[in-house]
């Protein structure tokens, strides 16, 4: 069970005076169960590779396979893929459109056939583990905070029941608690549901906490794709495509120029905080 | 989807009509259009039609993507074709069943399926090397005299500017929340007519809310900056003629000159 890119191009405009070459040769697999992050500078095709995850935009050359069937063929089910693969767009919230917060999540399990009964047990559960109180499941969601809009709209792709989870930049535009919320919540669907969740943002800190693999996206192209420990040893290099690494990243980096026998591998402030009361404890350098 | 109408698209190439002032564009435009009324004669014709495929030489746009334009008034044309066509009386060339072709009606089909292509082209040339900013501040100055008559000049130039700026952005607007919501298994082009209008609800609610939103915005924006309206106003960039603008307006009017000629010597 996986989705596999092989060989991926994108072309915006094609023939027009505003061509724009989005993505370029990407070959990819997307493992079950995975916690991954896509991590680039904005207008690196961060927004255009996920389309196609879903099928929404069609790769102008390459295949794509959803579970080892090429979803390019002729008479592929391109709405079971939408359900399957769950895709919550950029600011999610302005998608809302139906009077009560109940209904606008029920409007996904409705499409996909469900009825009205089966649909609103769905919408229950999505907007559960989104963290939405029950008491504001009638209320109009336009009267919502703007944490609450963009939790509401993620639990109307939760409540498709999606096998795999795709968000785009799910924390752009929170404080800092609508984006811890949003990403404790994500983290939690991952650990118990099992789902496969992907996480788009252009904030290494955002990321580096929960995902257990990196995908850095650089000008249509797959720039580094592995474990955050080991994209994060690339830190010089992330700073010249316009990203950084995770401070602690360069904490531990600068403790070890200093001579102290840190890791440089750590990338949150949990593990930075143990390697730094170890090394404590061994001692001052000697030069110091 | 929406990106294949190309009339009122600006298409960039940096070329003299791109640079020339939109002045002279609108002039020209109501020149061209006036000449392809008055023509006459093939001599007349082969005149417009040079200066027509002069003028898009010039621009540097590409031809292919000119006549990709034209594909939205096709079926326009067809009809009118056909109008002309069946309906004109005059010497019958053929006949079947009760329909019957003349020769009056065919020359007549034929100038104004010529006419209106060309109508397309000359406007579109206008509006593919204009930006829609430099569109209005022309006509602005253009329509400048009228605001004597207390014409609300400045103010109808801003909303034209304002609306054509908001032409694009809802467009990908559109196309986003559509996106958006076909990720939530909607469908917009199954169904019945009565279906098919139900299932514009969860695209137009989002799209109005976002327009109400951004005209807000920059209404906010514009007022935080003390906008309020012509008087006084100045430009950053201010429309001034320079030389190649005196030469296109020569050429212009002599194209003009010689069509008029044409029409009363032949
Ligand atoms: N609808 C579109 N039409 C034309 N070009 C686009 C469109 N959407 C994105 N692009 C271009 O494609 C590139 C990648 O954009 P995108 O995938 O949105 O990047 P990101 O999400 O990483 O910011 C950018 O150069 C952008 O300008
Ligand atoms: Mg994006």
């Amino acid at each position: 069970m996986s989705i596999i890119l092989d060989h991926v191009n994108y072309i915006y405009g094609q023939g027009s005076a505003y061509e724009a070459y989005a993505l370029k040769d990407i070959s990819l697999e997307i493992k079950d169960g995975q916690f991954i992050g896509i991590i680039g500078h904005t207008g690196s095709g961060k927004s255009t590779l996920i389309q196609h995850l879903n099928g929404l935009l069609r790769a102008t050359s390459g295949s794509i396979y959803y579970n080892g069937e090429d979803i390019y063929d002729d008479g592929y089910d391109m709405r079971t893929l939408r359900s399957k693969v769950g895709l919550v767009f950029q600011y999610p919230e302005h998608q809302l459109f139906e009077t009560t917060i109940l209904a606008d999540v029920c409007f996904g399990p409705m499409n996909q056939g469900l009825d009205k009964n089966a649909a609103e047990l769905r919408a229950f559960e999505a907007l559960h583990s989104a963290g939405i109180p029950e008491e504001l499941f009638d209320q109009s969601p336009f009267d919502l905070s703007g944490g609450q809009k963009r939790r509401v709209a993620v639990a109307g792709v939760l409540a498709m029941k999606p096998e795999i989870l795709i968000l785009d930049e799910p924390t752009a535009g929170l404080d800092p608690k609508g984006r811890d919320e949003i990403l404790d919540r994500l983290a939690k669907l991952h650990a118990e549901k099992h789902i496969t969740v992907v996480l788009v943002s252009h904030s290494m800190e955002d990321v580096a906490k929960y995902v257990e693999r990196i995908i850095v996206m650089n000008q249509g192209s797959v720039m580094y794709d592995d474990s955050p420990k080991n994209v994060f040893r690339y830190y010089r290099e992330l700073e010249q495509v316009g990203l950084a690494a995770p401070q602690v990243t360069y904490l531990m980096h600068e403790l070890r120029e200093k001579g102290y026998a840190v890791s440089t591998d750590v990338t949150t402030v949990a593990e930075a905080k143990q390697e730094i009361l170890q090394a404590m404890q061994i001692g001052l350098p000697k030069e110091l | 989807m929406l990106r294949d109408i190309t009339i009122g698209q600006y298409y960039p190439t940096g070329s003299v009509m791109h640079r020339m002032d939109p002045r002279v564009k609108l002039f020209g435009t109501l020149v061209f259009l006036i000449s392809v009324f008055v023509y006459r004669g093939i001599v007349g014709l082969a005149v417009v039609t040079l200066f027509l495929a002069g003028v898009i030489g010039i621009s540097r746009v590409p031809f292919r993507y000119m006549i990709r334009g034209l594909r939205a008034i096709l079926v326009l044309m067809l009809i009118t074709a056909l109008f002309n066509l069946f309906l004109t009386p005059g010497e019958v060339l053929f006949s079947f069943w009760k329909l019957k072709i003349t020769e009056e009606g065919l020359i007549c089909a034929v100038r104004m399926a010529i006419r209106l292509t060309y109508l397309i082209l000359g406007t579109s040339l206008m509006t593919l090397t204009t930006t829609p900013n430099q569109l209005t501040d022309g006509l602005e100055k253009s329509l400048g005299p009228l605001r004597r008559l207390r014409v609300p000049v400045h103010e109808i130039s801003m909303i034209m500017s304002i609306a054509l700026r908001f032409i694009p952005i809802l467009t990908e607007e559109t196309d986003k929340i559509m996106k958006a919501q076909m990720a939530r298994g909607a469908s917009f082009d199954d169904g019945n007519i009565i279906k098919k209008a139900k299932s514009l609800i969860p695209l137009l609610v989002p799209l109005f809310i976002s327009a109400f939103r951004r005209a807000n915005d920059l209404a906010m924006a514009m007022e935080a900056r003390c906008y309020h309206g012509g008087e006084g106003r100045t430009k950053m960039k201010p429309l001034r003629y320079q030389g190649i603008d005196r030469a296109a307006y020569t050429v212009l009017v002599l194209y003009l000159l010689l069509l008029i000629a044409l029409r009363v010597l032949l």
